[in-house]
């Protein structure tokens, strides 16, 4: 049974084996199939159009299954690997050992903004940007450094956490409820502020580009579980009939097979190293 | 959108263009940008398109335009309230950029921030890209 852990648990064999995975889809061409096929939601998904994969209700079930799809690749590489998360409200600093050289590598440098050290820096020769918005091959990151952002704290994340409705009408950027606050979009700001935070390829439409983007939108699942444990009795919304919508029970593009009431349950494919 | 929320994304916004003012932009044209932002919330639901722009920023030429139909481009380019789209260009590249529903802007590089409108959002591009050329517009 996969367990999904927080990174900062993880064993030197834990890290080492994740990052050879993830330089192993990267080597065979898999990894940037992810980055495509996330690079073509964000451009598309609109707050008045047909929205799938984010500004949406959609945003939790279409990340839960986009992160199975990216974890069960991993594990076709080695079989021992599960998708670790990143509590950003824990681990806030780009001192965090997330950022160390035997893991993620750190931040960039001051003039161009890119990773100098770890598995993913451009003179590694493993991580090649290839799905890119500019000309800049290399992966790029500022931690912290736009405007004095600073990360959410947990104190943020309960106030999100304890909102009872899912998703409110119009089913966008602008809506009130749980997912558009965990979204981002609309209040403290969770999710979002952590891709800006970040900064580099995570800021951009090409996030995936940046192996964090996993570990963030591991613990951005996690935390719908723990949403979904604090009220059990609210549920995923809309349920049917709605324009542009994933309702409860419509396909998911592009996989075409999959509902969001078919993501509900996350134990159905994974557990968490703590109770969610 | 509460006013407490409200004032959360000013907030977010007077952060932004604080780093572009660093940067070398124009207090003023910040706060014309803010000014801007307020008229789409004043008259959300009108959507006008806001006006074309063409100036060279840090070096480079920013350009934004109403686009005369469909394509890709800000709103929505499957139809909806934004019929039509708006274009942005850096260096004769075109930047994807998208209207919010609450009047924001973002674009494809700056794309989990929100913008008062489509000159800030090229600004805050240009200012990614450092001096970096956009790649070629997916198909």
């Amino acid at each position: 049974m996969t367990v999904r852990k927080n990174q900062a648990a993880l064993t030197a064999e834990e890290k080492r084996r994740f990052v050879a995975a993830l330089i192993e889809l990267k080597r065979s061409g898999r990894y940037d199939t992810f980055v495509t096929t996330h690079n073509e939601f964000i451009m598309s998904d609109t707050d008045f159009g047909d929205r799938v994969g984010h500004r949406s209700p959609s945003f939790l079930p279409w990340h839960r299954r986009f992160l199975l799809e990216f974890e069960q690749a991993l594990q076709s590489v080695d079989s021992s690997v599960t998708l670790p998360y990143w509590d950003w409200t824990a681990d806030r600093t780009a001192r965090s050992s997330l950022w160390a050289a035997d893991f993620l590598g750190g931040t960039g440098r001051s003039r161009d903004n890119r990773v100098m050290d770890g598995p993913f820096a451009a003179g590694s020769g493993n991580w090649p940007i290839r799905v890119r918005v500019d000309g800049r091959g290399y992966l790029r990151r500022s931690l912290g450094a736009n405007g004095g952002l600073t990360l959410p704290t947990r104190a943020e994340v309960d106030s999100v956490l304890a909102m009872p409705t899912y998703d409110t009408a119009p089913w966008n950027s602008s809506s009130d409820g749980f997912r558009n606050h965990l979204e981002g979009w609309r209040g403290v700001n969770l999710h979002n502020r952590v891709h800006v935070w970040v900064g580099g390829q995570m800021a951009t439409g090409t996030s995936p580009n940046d192996p964090v983007f996993w570990l963030h939108h591991a613990f951005v699942d996690k935390l719908w579980a723990e949403w979904q444990a604090l009220h059990p009795d609210s549920p995923y919304l809309p349920q049917g009939g709605t324009r542009n919508v994933v309702d409860l029970h419509d396909t998911m593009r592009p996989w075409n097979d999959v509902t969001p009431a078919d993501m509900l349950d996350h134990t159905a494919f994974y557990t968490f190293d703590t109770a969610a | 959108m509460s006013s407490m929320s409200r004032r959360s994304a000013l907030g977010a916004t007077v952060g932004v263009f604080g780093g572009l003012a660093l940067a070398g932009a124009a207090h003023a044209s910040a706060d014309r940008a803010r000014d801007g932002r307020q008229d789409h919330l004043a008259h959300a639901g009108h959507d006008a398109m806001p006006e074309s722009f063409d100036e060279v920023y840090q070096g480079r030429r920013i350009q934004g335009r109403p686009a005369q139909s469909g394509g890709h481009g800000g709103g929505s380019a499957h139809g909806g309230h934004h019929p039509a789209g708006y274009q942005v260009h850096v260096d004769g590249r075109e930047l994807h950029v998208m209207r919010n529903a609450d009047g924001t802007w973002i674009s494809v590089v700056n794309h989990y921030e929100t913008f008062a409108n489509p000159r800030a959002v090229a600004r805050a591009a240009v200012v990614e890209l450092q001096g970096s050329a956009l790649a070629p517009f997916p198909a």
